[in-house]
């Protein structure tokens, strides 16, 4: 039986999120040995009975005080700083990310492809490109893990939160939920495939492992636009019923009050289900809400689709990180 | 209870008789205002409580021998590591060292008659017990699956399980707390005996002094937090949860605003106790007495400002990030310096390897563990791996454990003589110690590796990744050693109350007022008034080599017969 040492390093994180963790595993050896054996040479020096020299010892000594407040201090900023660096890497991902939307519910992952191929407990990703997932709760604080990536990301009810990674070989990979969300917390998990991205190409565009011809989230959002009759109000151009959606992704918008907000995913989704919220300045308390008509993936398909209606320029990533809350 | 110390007069002393012969009924007790009886019954709840957090830790270790569970449901599973975390953290570890030893000692060593409010005293150990009952009657009546520390909105919308019992149990336990807080603050502040300068104050005073000062500040917030979940669960007022219009992150910042500080209101006590064994048992002067003291009023107030390191996953915004894991590293300091003045402390000393010492020793090897792989989880990128694993569990259990139960037990054997006036069997007493030791580092030094390999906490299956399943079988080896290592005590410090040796006033050669007054002490503890004329552990280890030390020459083990 083979034991487990170390997780394999399959993402692009990993190699130097490894380099850390072995740099504090030194610094932790070092130390402890080095306490270690002060104290054990201590204790069998100046036991009771030795021989040993007990006269002339000082009480305090301040270069001694300061030599060990000091060593410390450098060591643990050089490795605050080496850390905050990769962290803040680990939160910004390119431009050309794919994206790939994730929501969690008591006790199952549900994965989104954009060309709306669906999977629970199960993501197939493509290696060497850059993922981006865009992840909600429908109830608790869930948390997204794959151990292997280095990566994880609590998913909140309420609010998207994001992370990216490329995997960096194939295989196949945990998926835990890493926040205790109830009974089936243990349960709630599965497995990330890493294919070549050949692979993946082909089996995204053959519908995924159910091999079913895949309704792209785009074209789910336009049929739930028309079932819910939105375009009655939001048609091609402003009107005093409601303002277009055609190429408001990415804009900034002054509301009612004064603020400015820049149009992104979570104020979409804000705006649909709970439209009160912030009101964009010359418009009226007149749509419904959608809190309780919608469920958390209608609403990607919605904003898949709004966002589809000409976004007149991409917001870059970090706007859109910026107001999903985690990388402000 | 009026068993306890199977009182018999002192001849030395003629008739005045001491605490514990001072009444012998039930009333005398539960009536008491005196801070050392008081002391007694926070020590037989205290044990009680920690009992039944280990009853639950033995079935959480069983538990995961394989990776598909062995005897529990998921809810079952589920209740039994809340009810692990809930009774550890609010019922032993937090009250444990203060309202124990603190209680018997803070006077005993600042020369005083008693606690400033001995009457807020018995009041605080009420609502200490009537948390207690809280806590347990929700446990008995169905138990709660929340995990110790409530995140809603699981606890406050979704969890089908005593949600309120707990919540008001912990709230109650708190006021317990503040009210020990504050009449400890006071008492330190007013009540020195004459010539007892701050300076000259034992540093187990001065940590205790830090540690009150969190707790009146900190308690009050986790106390409010808790009702804020109930109000939303029973009224569905929106606070937390986003279905309401609230902020499940709110609540976490809320949460380990206390959260955090509250695990110093756990070390700090035990590092107090820790400067008085290697004082003693090495006969020499703290090493830097006054950085010490400082450090520890460093890790009161740097305490309250690094809570955000345990949400560096949460969507916490990445700025506010970096600052917390910034302030992290400082906070690491301080406790760095103690641990090396602890160690400068036996250079040149004359040392004695009896019991207290022996867990004073284990102390530092755990906690310095503990201490280093915190670094790990204050590092922000480290931490996005290593968060919510077993690795936190380890890390957590190293300091609390490792540091404040090692501490714990260090301290009530160091006082046991002046508490009970009897001696225990100083060979049991080291051989748990090291069993401890042993069994400790079996336990938990797995679930390091098994963390590193992402084996997350709370987790009642871990069928996904059968791999793990060899660290999870050695850490439940080494729980079993650990539970032996905290049996083996119960039993002779059990026994050496009806035939263990009288112990006389100052049995370890302790510099200190405590150990000038006969053991156990009178309930008005000082015959007179002291006056304190020279600094705290006014040792002479050159001297100290020419003492013949008490129990240098162990009778038969007490235990040996049991």
């Amino acid at each position: 039986m083979k034991i487990p040492f170390v997780p394999e390093r399959a993402s692009n994180f990993a190699p130097e999120m490894d380099a850390l963790f072995y740099t504090l595993t030194a610094l932790t050896v070092i130390f402890t040995v080095l306490v270690g054996a002060l104290v054990l040479f201590f204790a069998i020096r100046y036991r009771k009975g030795s021989k040993a020299k007990r006269s002339g010892a000082v009480d305090s000594h301040l270069g001694l005080e300061l030599t060990w407040t000091i060593i410390p201090l450098i060591l643990g900023l050089f490795i605050f700083w080496w850390s905050a660096k990769l962290f803040i890497k680990t939160r910004q991902p390119p431009k050309d990310a794919m994206e790939i939307f994730v929501i969690g519910k008591q006790w199952m992952w549900h994965v989104q492809h954009a060309n709306g191929v669906r999977e629970n407990n199960e993501m197939h990703v493509p290696v060497g490109v850059p993922v981006r997932l865009t992840m909600i709760s429908q109830d608790v604080i869930h948390s997204f893990f794959v151990p292997q990536f280095r990566i994880k990301q609590d998913v909140l009810p309420g609010r998207y939160s994001q992370q990216w990674f490329i995997t960096t070989k194939p295989g196949k990979y945990n998926l835990f939920c890493a926040e205790y969300c109830g009974t089936e917390h243990s349960a709630m998990g599965g497995y990330v495939y890493a294919l070549p991205k050949k692979e993946f190409d082909q089996w995204l565009a053959s519908g995924g492992s159910k091999k079913q011809p895949p309704v792209s989230m785009i074209e789910a959002g336009q049929r739930l636009f028309e079932q819910n009759a939105c375009g009655n109000c939001h048609g091609a151009l402003d009107t005093p019923k409601g303002p277009s959606l055609v190429g408001l992704f990415g804009k900034r918008r002054t509301m009612r009050d004064g603020t400015e907000v820049d149009v992104d995913d979570s104020y979409l989704r804000e705006s649909i289900l709970n439209p009160y919220a912030k009101i964009v300045k010359g418009y009226l308390d007149t749509m419904p809400e959608y809190k309780k008509q919608l469920s958390e993936e209608q609403v990607l398909f919605l904003n898949a689709y709004i966002k589809s209606l000409g976004a007149t320029q991409a917001p870059s990533p970090r706007t859109v990180m910026a107001n999903t809350g985690n990388n402000k | 209870m009026s068993s306890v110390g199977n009182p018999t007069v002192n001849p030395e002393v003629g008739a005045k008789p001491n605490y514990l012969q001072n009444g012998h009924t039930v009333a005398s007790w539960l009536l008491t205002k005196d801070h050392k009886r008081i002391a007694i019954l926070y020590l037989i709840s205290v044990s009680v409580f920690f009992l039944l957090g280990g009853l639950a830790a033995s079935m959480i270790r069983m538990e995961l021998v394989t990776p598909t569970g062995l005897m529990m449901t998921s809810d079952f599973y589920n209740r039994i590591f809340t009810a692990h975390g809930v009774i550890m953290i609010f019922f032993f570890l937090i009250p444990a060292i203060p309202a124990v030893l603190g209680n018997f000692l803070i006077p005993l060593m600042i020369g005083a008659r008693d606690l400033a409010f001995p009457r807020l005293n018995l009041l605080s150990w009420y609502f200490y017990i009537g948390g207690g009952l809280l806590g347990l009657s929700a446990i008995l009546t169905g138990g709660v699956d929340t995990g110790w520390t409530f995140y809603t909105p699981y606890s406050s919308m979704y969890s089908n399980s005593q949600v309120m019992l707990t919540i008001l149990g912990a709230f109650v336990a708190g006021f317990s707390s503040i009210f020990t807080g504050i009449n400890f603050i006071v008492t330190i502040h007013k009540m020195r005996a004459p010539g007892m300068t701050w300076f000259r104050l034992p540093l187990y005073v001065w940590s205790h002094y830090a540690t009150s000062i969190i707790i009146v500040l900190g308690t009050p917030v986790v106390a409010i937090t808790l009702l804020l979940v109930g109000v939303e669960r029973v009224f569905h007022i929106g606070i937390f949860s986003p279905e309401l219009g609230g902020d499940p992150v709110l609540f976490q910042h809320l949460f380990w605003f206390y959260s955090h500080p509250a695990v110093y209101i756990m070390i700090l006590p035990a590092m107090g106790v820790i400067s008085e064994l290697f004082a003693c048992f090495s006969r020499k002067r703290v090493f830097g007495y006054h950085f010490v003291v400082f450090s520890s009023m460093a890790i009161a107030g740097l305490g309250f400002l690094v809570w955000g390191h345990h949400m560096f996953v949460s969507t916490q915004s990445m700025y506010q990030g970096l600052i917390f894991s910034f302030l992290s590293y400082l906070v690491a300091i301080p406790s760095a310096i103690k641990v090396f003045n602890w160690t400068a402390t036996m250079f040149r000393g004359s040392i004695r390897f009896q019991t207290p010492f022996i867990y004073a020793l284990g102390f530092i090897g755990l906690f310095v563990v503990g201490g280093l792989t915190g670094l790990y989880l204050a590092s922000m990128s480290t931490n996005v791996h290593l968060t919510d694993t077993y690795f936190v569990v380890a890390h957590f259990h190293y300091v609390m454990v490792g540091g404040t139960i090692m501490g714990f037990l260090g301290g009530l054997h160091f006082w046991w003589p002046k508490m009970t006036g009897r001696m225990f069997s100083d060979y049991w007493g080291k051989l748990a110690a090291m069993i401890t030791f042993v069994g400790f580092n079996l336990t938990f030094l797995p679930q390091f590796i098994l963390g590193y390999l992402g084996m997350p906490r709370r987790y009642h299956l871990y069928k996904f990744a059968p791999e793990f399943q060899i660290w999870h079988i050695l850490s439940s080896a080494g729980a079993a050693a650990l539970a032996l290592g905290f049996l083996i005590p119960a039993v002779y410090l059990t026994l050496s109350l009806f035939n263990g040796k009288k112990a006389s006033a100052n049995p370890w050669g302790a510099k200190g007022l405590e150990w000038t007054i006969q053991s156990p002490p009178l309930t008005e503890n000082f015959e007179e008034p002291p006056i304190v004329t020279e600094p705290a552990y006014n040792y002479d280890p050159e001297e100290a080599e020419l003492e013949e030390d008490e129990e240098a020459e162990s009778e038969e083990p007490v235990g040996a017969r049991a």
